[in-house]
């Protein structure tokens, strides 16, 4: 195991966050807190309970989960797609590092970042909205589980993409329609047949439910399928990356 | 001399069908300094870039000081150091930081003392603290020769490190390759300027529309296929060459004065005695007369050639 190469490349896409401060953490959380101005402390003061829970507190895992899936995908798309971009891929390539050490290092990063954000976007939303946290432990795990799962989803976008619009096109067109529809405003008990089954295929809608049930102890969905579905994606994305990497797909010639 | 990179029958097709390198057997020398010389497009960047394991061989098996670039690729990589073609550089990070990451890439604990007597040979101690945007592009071109030096290479590949560089820089790099050549250091270089291959290499090797054509120890290239030229000035113009002399393929200058006649350095009787005598005979007096010898570029540009014209 190259601990030197997986420690240089994490290292180096951390201080990349660091020199970009403003856009890595700042914009994400000053965006977030936006949400919970408009519809947590403004429109949630004007709206009823769901499952005992005020508004403005039962949205802040759907808004940490937002947050947190569309900053890992970025993170580690980006991460990946520069060096391509700009040519310096050739020396991972061409570096003593294995295919797993390398995502290690890169997912690992953008993980990180994601963790890093999701917990400072919890503790603003504390200035606007009280809340608690039912099972700490399990909502530490989601929110890691959640990072690693998509911050592999946003490598392989990374790879994938060969311009900068292919880059945007999944988080936006997919990833966010998901989220915003997969109960982060709302419980998809709320929603009449047939978009409560149909919702039931939006995988966003396990990651939301499992990670409230962490602060609240209520989901939309059973834990255990939440638990299983996020390790489900999990073990898909752990697939993608290595089969990139065995055959060398938009990385080797 | 043992070789230390064994490339055998290596073949690569592109998806679209083209064949950038047709069987390839090389060995290069430990501790030689080899230039490659092609034409664009030849496959020189495709053979390097197999070779550091950036582009996957079709087939064929290459080894960098005894290990397979496939099966031990950690061994086999962390003995080389590639500076590429084109200046890729991490834009918006400083020379520090990105030699730093390049020496922990390939495996090595840190070593500042290390790092910065490589930047200070290479002029970039000032700058270490400068982001790369900001440097010149000779300045980038000596980051990305740091990069590849970082984690102290048996074997540096320089796939046209003097490109675009001004010619004190490039006095200033070769210094430096000869210097890694002292330390022991194999260094394979691609080069467009034939001058370049002409000052540095110990071997020479020419690929050509994917096949290697000649692999060749520099001086005795130049002896074997260097042809002299003897230019005769004549005391009187003449109109042509006349036929008692046309054994020895005269060409005329249009002037009539100069008369040029090439010659094999290799054979014992280069006719340059029978030709003088011919020439009274013929009652043309000579005025003066000089020889040159062709230079690596006409013997490689006649050798790319000549592998181009069709057999007959």
């Amino acid at each position: 195991m190259n601990w030197y190469g997986v420690k240089a490349i994490y290292f180096f896409e951390m201080a990349r966050a660091w020199h970009t401060l403003m856009q890595s953490i700042a914009s994400p959380v000053l965006s977030t807190s936006l949400y919970f101005v408009v519809f947590g402390s403004a429109i949630g003061s004007r709206m009823g309970e769901i499952d005992n829970i005020s508004y403005g507190a039962f949205i802040i895992p759907g808004l940490v989960m937002l947050s947190l899936l569309s900053q890992s995908i970025s993170n580690a798309s980006f991460g990946i797609f520069f060096p391509k971009f700009s040519g310096t891929i050739y020396e991972v390539l061409s570096a003593p590092v294995s295919p797993f050490e390398i995502a290690l290092g890169y997912v690992g990063a953008a993980a990180s970042k994601s963790i890093i954000l999701g917990l400072i976007t919890l503790l603003t939303a504390r200035i606007f909205v009280d809340y608690s946290i039912a099972h700490p432990f399990w909502m530490l795990i989601f929110l890691i589980l959640t990072s690693v799962t998509f911050s592999l989803f946003g490598f392989m976008i990374g790879i994938w993409a060969d311009d900068f619009q292919k880059l945007q096109i999944i988080p936006l067109m997919i990833v966010t329609p998901l989220t915003f529809l997969g109960g982060a405003f709302y419980s998809i008990t709320m929603l009449p047949e047939p978009w409560q089954s149909i919702t039931l295929f939006n995988p966003v809608v396990y990651l939301i439910s499992g990670f409230r049930w962490s602060f609240y102890d209520v989901a939309d969905v059973n834990i255990v399928l939440c638990i299983a579905m996020t390790l489900t994606f999990l073990a898909l994305c752990l697939g993608g990356i290595y089969w990139i990497f065995k055959t060398g797909y938009r990385l080797k010639s | 001399m043992s070789s230390i990179i064994n490339i055998r029958d290596i073949n690569k097709t592109y998806r679209s069908g083209f064949e950038a390198l047709k069987c390839i057997n090389l060995d290069i020398n430990r501790g030689e300094i080899f230039a490659l010389l092609g034409p664009n497009g030849a496959g020189k960047t495709t053979l390097i870039s197999i070779i550091c394991g950036i582009v996957n061989a079709s087939a064929g098996s290459i080894s960098a000081d005894g290990f397979d670039i496939e099966k031990d690729y950690r061994q086999a990589r962390s003995k080389i150091g590639l500076v590429p073609q084109e200046l890729t550089t991490d834009a918006f990070e400083t020379v520090w930081a990105t030699v730093r990451f390049s020496r922990g890439l390939f495996g090595k604990a840190a070593n500042d003392a290390y790092l910065e007597k490589i930047l200070k040979q290479l002029s970039l101690w000032e700058k270490k603290d400068a982001k790369i945007r900001e440097l010149s592009g000779g300045m980038k071109r000596r980051v990305m020769i740091a990069k590849a030096l970082s984690h102290q290479p048996l074997i540096l590949f320089l796939d046209e490190p003097t490109a675009g560089v001004d010619v004190e820089l490039r006095r200033d790099m070769w210094e430096m390759v000869r210097d890694l050549r002292e330390q022991g250091v194999t260094i394979v270089l691609t080069t467009h300027y034939i001058e370049e291959a002409e000052e540095m290499a110990d071997r020479i090797g020419v690929i050509n529309k994917g096949s290697i054509i000649l692999v060749e120890e520099k001086c005795e290239l130049m002896s074997k296929l260097g042809q002299k030229t003897l230019v005769i000035q004549l005391q009187s113009a003449i109109a042509n060459i006349p036929t008692s002399l046309e054994q020895y393929s005269l060409e005329l200058s249009s002037d009539g004065y100069d008369v040029k006649y090439r010659y094999d350095m290799q054979q014992d009787d280069n006719g340059i005695a029978a030709l003088l005598a011919d020439l009274n005979l013929a009652k043309l007096q000579v005025k003066d007369f000089h020889s040159s010898q062709s230079s690596l570029e006409d013997i490689f540009v006649n050798l790319v050639h000549s592998a181009d014209k069709p057999a007959t």
